[in-house]
């Protein structure tokens, strides 16, 4: 048991993120051509409206605030608020990003599923990362109750010194898991795996976050042949 | 100033006899793939119609093209921001119905089935979920010669300000063959709206392509284009367009559709143009003035001054001397028989359109034979001049009236000289043309030789950096890899992907998926 937690939460993230990195170098590298959203919306636009941006803004809402929530190191936000108050505001951030997403996600699988246009024109992975967000999504909201059986924050703290640990390369990071909940287990383990199956799917879009778009001087674009 | 060549196409819509080898050529090398099969790089549509995909041309509908907003010129789908706003769902976007569900039919069913009673049926199939269709109810040119009702028709934007009911009658009815590709336009909304910056206009010759390494799929392309000529390849997830076949224009070749046309309506030439005035010309205020700003934007190859400043700007000698004999300049510039189409979304087009003629009105009304002949006036002319107007100049009446003018005073002299031996000069002096100008008039549009539509310089790439003789490139490129898709030019690429290939097959082969 200690072994497999020091894997899980010791070593785990390591291979994750190596996998992650060199993955999605390699494929932008190699195969570029399979780089893309692989947007589906040309084959049926019902749907795509409410539940494609109530999925996007709900994931990328829930994406910062972990990104946040964990990795604030505690002397940043203590002298504003305690971290049974931070913890709270979690929970409710969360629970509400989370529901958008929920709503968001089950439209898009309804539509994933059971449309024969998008069905039969799915790559097994787009099924699965789909099938994959909602699991964790739904794990992701199942810890608002077991979080608020101990409104201290000392189960927050615990998670957040656990990430930090990680990303400061740190030993001992383990040691901060091994106490708490299956559910935060289930979570975590999920959540870094889902970067293992990144580059293998059409999650690569989030790298190109076409944010360069803003700051583009010209509107044309003109090339000389190559 | 800063002047760049660009190949242009004039279509002469008055010899279309709206035959469609133009798109069934280009249907077979650039779209008879997965994922495109309801793409058509380029379809001919009868007018008066709606086209494909349905109502494309109302931008009320699909906000395509630019709009000038408070004195500044931005693409009618929204500025930057708004724009990354419609990522995650594109409400602009065509649903593949309003293009059509693309359908093959099961051939093998009419010998493989058993003995009935009827005879066997072939039926159409979904290319996409493979299931029987009910009935295929859109498509590339579903409104063939007048197919379906009038008031389906009648939607036509180009009716617009035409009190039109009286063209649903048979007597007063009109038609027109309008064949249709990407514009490679001096200011394509399509380049604007990529995020990515994957479509870009190539310097050298004008050509708008899509890098498809680069592209994302974000298909804000689609919506931005106010002609629908980009087409989102639901296999690959990739954005696809016309290329104006750019291995053969490099090699001073006519794209397949201009190669390939029978009645010998398409011509393609050099037109330079002044890079620097492209924004201020397309911001005119008032719509109507669009097509007269952007003749303002070419340049006389002709001109000394130009030649000068042209060769400073690096336009090769061999394209200066292609711009001197282009046809499309004769035709837009020197006659002023061509037309942009839809110059009133302010893209700026480079495929121009000549109008066509059309028989009389009302010949026993008007008698046949007046004093020039068996050839009528534009007054008399069953497609009416605004109709022609609202497509081609922004609802200009003028530069259409005179353009036929001028056509017919051609038809008038040509046939006084060839069959009544007479020279009819003064059917030439009402329209400013000169008996030289009416000879290459005639020359260029009625006899179209093959040399004379297509003046193509080839493409110079030294022009974009190293040459051959400088180091080792040609060696390099020597027996390299042409034109692929995805990873097809490395060495040892295998079909084995760990990141997801296609779901489908090739379905043009008729065989149902």
């Amino acid at each position: 048991m200690v072994f497999l937690n020091q894997f899980f939460f010791g070593y785990f993230p390591y291979i994750a993120m190596t996998i992650f990195l060199l993955g999605s170098a390699m494929r932008y590298d190699r195969d570029q051509y399979t780089w893309k959203s692989d947007s589906s919306q040309l084959l049926r636009k019902k749907g795509m409206l409410v539940g494609s941006n109530l999925f996007h803004i709900g994931i990328i809402l829930l994406f910062f605030g972990h990104f946040v929530g964990l990795l604030t190191p505690e002397w940043v936000y203590h002298p504003f608020m305690s971290a049974g108050t931070k913890q709270i505001m979690a929970m409710i951030a969360g629970g509400i990003f989370g529901t958008m997403c929920l709503i968001g996600i089950l439209i898009l699988l309804n539509r994933r599923l059971f449309d024969k246009r998008i069905s039969k024109t799915s790559k097994f992975s787009d099924t699965f990362v789909l099938l994959y967000l909602f699991l964790q999504l739904l794990l992701g909201l199942i810890t608002i109750p077991y979080s608020a059986q101990h409104l201290d924050g000392s189960s927050m703290i615990a998670l957040a010194n656990w990430a930090q640990h990680i990303v400061t390369f740190r030993t001992g990071a383990a040691d901060f898991i091994i106490a708490e909940a299956w559910v935060f287990k289930l979570h975590l383990v999920l959540g870094m795996s889902l970067f293992i199956i990144f580059p293998f799917t059409r999650l690569v879009h989030i790298w190109s976050v076409p944010l360069q778009y803003i700051t583009r001087k010209n509107y044309q674009i003109v090339r000389r042949r190559g | 100033m800063k002047i760049r060549a660009q190949i242009g196409m004039v279509l002469n819509l008055d010899k279309c006899i709206g035959c469609h080898t133009c798109s069934v050529t280009c249907k077979n090398v650039w779209t008879s793939r997965q994922g495109v099969e309801y793409a058509w790089f380029n379809n001919v549509e009868t007018k008066p119609g709606i086209g494909y995909p349905v109502d494309w041309e109302n931008q009320d509908k699909w906000n395509g093209g630019w709009v000038s907003k408070n004195g500044k010129l931005q693409p009618k789908v929204g500025g930057k921001f708004r724009l990354l706003a419609k990522i995650f769902a594109n409400p602009d976007l065509p649903e593949i119905d309003d293009y059509y569900e693309p359908f093959t039919f099961n051939y093998a069913h009419l010998q493989n089935a058993p003995e009935m009673s009827t005879p066997p049926v072939a039926r159409p199939h979904s290319m996409i979920t493979g299931e029987v269709m009910e009935k295929p109810e859109w498509g590339p040119n579903w409104e063939e010669i007048l197919g379906g009702e009038f008031k389906k028709r009648s939607k036509d934007y180009n009716f617009k300000e035409i009190e039109k009911q009286i063209y649903g009658e048979f007597e007063n009815t009109f038609m027109m063959y309008l064949p249709r590709l990407c514009e490679h336009c001096l200011n394509p909304t399509c380049v604007a709206a990529c995020p990515s910056g994957a479509i870009y206009k190539r310097e050298e010759d004008g050509i708008v392509l899509i890098d498809q390494d680069k592209c994302r799929g974000w298909r804000m392309c689609v919506s931005a284009c106010p002609y629908k000529k980009i087409y989102y390849n639901w296999q690959s997830g990739k954005s696809e367009k016309c290329t104006f076949c750019y291995p053969r224009i490099e090699s001073g070749e006519p794209t397949v559709c201009s190669e390939t046309c029978v009645g010998r309506i398409r011509n393609l030439g050099v037109i330079l143009y002044d890079a620097d005035r492209i924004e201020e010309m397309a911001n005119m205020s008032d719509e109507k003035d669009l097509y007269e700003a952007q003749l303002e934007i070419f340049l006389d190859p002709h001109d000394e001054a130009i030649q000068k400043q042209a060769k400073k700007d690096g336009v090769p000698d061999s394209w200066m001397e292609a711009a001197k004999n282009s046809p499309v300049y004769k035709m837009a510039i020197d006659w002023k028989v061509a037309f942009p189409l839809h110059p009133e979304y302010r893209t700026l087009p480079m495929v121009w359109y000549v109008p066509p003629l059309s028989p009389i009105q009302n010949a026993i009304e008007k008698g046949v034979i007046d004093h020039r002949g068996p050839i009528p006036n534009v007054e008399d002319l069953r497609i009416p001049v605004r109709y022609l107007a609202n497509m081609l100049t922004a609802g200009n009446d003028e530069p259409i009236i005179f353009a036929l003018k001028r056509m017919i005073a051609m038809r008038n002299f040509m046939r006084g000289k060839k069959v009544d031996n007479a020279a009819l000069t003064e059917v030439l002096d009402e329209v400013g043309l000169t008996e030289d100008m009416v000879d290459d008039m005639y020359k260029t549009m009625a006899l179209a030789a093959y040399e004379d539509r297509f003046v193509i310089p080839t493409n110079h790439k030294e022009y974009s950096g190293d040459t051959p003789f400088d180091n080792e490139i040609a060696f390099d490129n020597k027996s390299s890899c042409g034109f692929t898709f995805g990873n097809g030019c490395s060495e040892g690429a295998t079909t084995a992907t760990l990141f997801g290939g296609n779901t489908h097959k090739n379905t043009m082969s008729g065989k149902t998926p």
